[in-house]
């Protein structure tokens, strides 16, 4: 498979995790997924079936037992741990499912907080910018307990995108808004993605979220850890 | 944002944890600079105190310590007194034969130069007589000299100041030979002004009360020296004083003149033979005769020489700096108390934080990157409760510089350090961050996965 600048590729990757009786537990076991520059996918499955495992290994949060993850034309299994995080901090942006906006800063410092970590230093006026797209700009200085829930997730979109990625990967980021946020906030991340030109991995286990998706996949089709094996 | 601001929004956060833990580090360094300072004017007033203007003091044969401690600091008994005579080895032989004619005795006394004469040329010997007390203050015969001779302030080149009045005289028409001249602390605790009586008492200050009173004519500015605590009066009236004269043994060679009927018929200035000196304040003209002299009296059979801050020395070296050396080690350990403290208010924080730890970790921040914060946030504490606890030391010892100085006569100010000081912020920093390095030691630990799951 060629790799293509912006695009992802994950080859056969194995992540297996200690058992606390012994032994070890596989728990991905993913042949081929890619995802190509700009393209917007939805990856539903059940829970525990291991969607934010591999979200931690596309982001190199972990380390794949084998296999190979490229991501931006970069093998991030060949980077060590300082050269994971100097990657994720300059090309992936990440959305969780309870925002984890840090309590100690205002909203406009969370967002900064997604830029400092990286090479480039996009300075306050961006972190403005990206308050006033998410429609913000009037609760920069707010901190995250003087916001909705809605409004704390459009600034962890806002922090996502900070530090200009070229992948956004996003871990149920609708699970704990309430329905009509939830729609808000599905809108401004697809649109936010095609603004950036952005692909996206977000992972669900709601159809109505998955089928705003023009690509689905499901994490049974693409893991094969927990398949019955042949007889 | 810099690390800096990371962890100063986090100091923040945690306002009522940060403020005590910073509060707690200040006390300790506030309780350690207190300590140095007090370390520090201790030494400067006992070193300043034991140089005002003369090199030597001479008494009896007994404890150089005892005798710099009564004869300096007017502190402890004195051991005994020395005949008049060997006061009289300091001047030369024209001094010697008018203190003979003034007083009377043997007239071979002025035949020959003193002993030590050569010694002080171009310096002074002043008499000291002490026994009495004026209440709980020493009363300290001596001579007129001693206001003229003598100097103090930190460059020893300030003459005694009167705040009201005037030094005594070796006699006057009005007063005769009853003049004294009060420290400021005795005139302003016991309130006595110019133009006053005071009666000294014999022995102590419960002692029996000599008949015969000293007319206040001078009250001393504060010097800071052991001064300020001294009734200092005419030696030729404590001389007059009941049970002040040495008895005489009938072998003695005594010519007197009539001199003294003409100023004061009632009152006859002892003779030579007896008159006793406690001790005396020797300056030498020239310093570099002053350990030969020391050496020459010290050979003799009757007399010591001590150089007072040489015996200073020796009490700091020997009980004072030991003890105040206990006394910083003890503070210094409360100081590491608190640095525990900071460990502890930062490490119990790190349970509820390991979620924002895993969250930039998430966003790019690398393990050395959060290590760094929390390092950065023990600095901060350092920073803070260090400048603090040194402003609130100073600004203690600021509130009390003027009974400091009173007392000591050391002057302070907001800004007046001991070298010690300079080491304190240093070290505090030091303790800082090693009582940071667990929690940040957990945080470069701290599982991203599982926290940001949690």
């Amino acid at each position: 498979m060629n790799g293509t600048p912006n695009t992802l590729q994950v080859v056969d990757v194995v992540k297996t995790f200690d058992q606390p009786g012994g032994g070890r537990l596989k728990v991905l076991d993913v042949p081929q997924f890619e995802i190509a520059a700009g393209e917007q996918v939805a990856l539903i499955g059940e829970s525990g079936g291991g969607k934010t495992t591999l979200l931690h290994l596309i982001a190199g949060l972990l380390t794949p037992d084998r296999g190979s993850i490229r991501l931006a034309g970069t093998e991030l299994t060949s980077l060590s741990e300082q050269g994971r995080d100097r990657f994720r901090a300059s090309t992936i942006g990440y959305v969780f499912q309870t925002f984890n906006l840090l309590p100690a800063f205002t909203a406009v410092e969370n967002v900064r907080l997604g830029m400092t970590f990286g090479h480039g230093h996009h300075g306050s006026s961006r972190a403005f910018e990206l308050l006033d797209r998410v429609g913000l700009a009037d609760r920069a200085h707010y901190r995250p307990s003087q916001l909705s829930v809605g409004q704390q997730q459009r600034v962890a979109i806002a922090r996502a995108l900070a530090g200009k990625p070229k992948l956004l990967l996003a871990d149920e980021p609708t699970a704990n808004v309430d329905p009509v946020s939830a729609e808000s906030v599905l809108d401004l991340i697809q649109q936010s993605c095609v603004d950036e030109h952005l692909a996206m991995l977000m992972v669900t286990h709601s159809m109505d979220v998955a089928k705003r998706f023009e690509r689905v996949d499901s994490l049974e089709q693409i893991n094969h850890a927990f398949a019955p094996t042949p007889s | 944002m810099s690390l800096i601001q990371i962890a100063w929004r986090n100091f923040c956060h945690r306002s009522l944890s940060s403020f005590l833990t910073t509060l707690s580090l200040a006390l300790g360094v506030g309780l350690v600079v207190l300590v140095l300072s007090v370390f520090g004017i201790v030494t400067e007033a006992f070193s300043r105190n034991a140089s005002v203007g003369y090199n030597l003091v001479v008494g009896p044969k007994g404890s150089a310590l005892q005798l710099t401690l009564n004869s300096v600091y007017y502190l402890s008994q004195p051991i005994e007194n020395l005949p008049f005579t060997e006061y009289m080895e300091f001047f030369d032989a024209a001094d010697r034969a008018e203190m003979v004619r003034k007083y009377g005795g043997d007239p071979a006394l002025g035949e020959r130069d003193g002993e030590y004469a050569a010694f002080i040329a171009g310096g002074y010997a002043i008499p000291l007589a002490l026994g009495d007390y004026v209440g709980e203050f020493r009363a300290v015969g001596t001579t007129p000299d001693f206001f003229e001779n003598l100097r103090h302030g930190p460059n020893v080149d300030e003459k005694f100041r009167f705040k009201e009045g005037r030094a005594f005289k070796g006699y006057s028409d009005e007063n005769s030979y009853f003049e004294a001249v009060l420290g400021s602390r005795v005139a302003s605790e016991m309130d006595v002004h110019v133009g006053q009586m005071f009666y000294p008492t014999h022995g102590d200050p419960e002692g029996q009360g000599h008949g015969q009173g000293f007319a206040v004519v001078g009250i001393l500015e504060p010097t800071g020296t052991p001064n300020d605590r001294a009734a200092f009066v005419n030696l030729e009236g404590f001389y007059l004083l009941e049970n002040h004269s040495k008895p005489l043994t009938g072998d003695e060679t005594i010519v007197e003149n009539d001199d003294w009927k003409s100023r004061d018929p009632d009152h006859k200035p002892l003779t030579i033979p007896e008159r006793e000196v406690t001790s005396i304040l020797i300056r030498n003209g020239n310093l570099m005769f002053a350990p030969g002299m020391q050496n020459k009296i010290n050979e003799g059979l009757q007399s010591q020489a001590a150089a007072p801050v040489g015996e200073i020395a020796k009490l700091m070296t020997a009980i004072v700096g030991p003890l105040l050396k206990a006394l910083l080690a003890i503070t210094l350990i409360t100081c590491v108390v608190a640095a525990v403290g900071v460990l502890v208010a930062i490490y119990n924080s790190m349970n509820d934080r390991r979620r924002d730890i895993a969250v930039m970790r998430a966003l790019g921040a690398r393990r050395e990157t959060v290590t760094t914060i929390i390092l950065a946030e023990s600095l901060i504490i350092a920073l803070i409760g260090g400048l603090c606890g040194w402003f609130l030391a100073h600004f203690a010892i600021l509130a009390a510089s003027g009974y400091i100085e009173e007392q000591t006569g050391v002057q302070v100010t907001l800004f007046t350090t001991s070298s010690y000081e300079l080491a304190i912020l240093p070290l505090v920093i030091a303790l800082a961050l090693l009582a940071g390095f667990l929690p940040a030691w957990s945080a470069y630990r701290t599982d991203v996965g599982s926290n940001l799951a949690a």
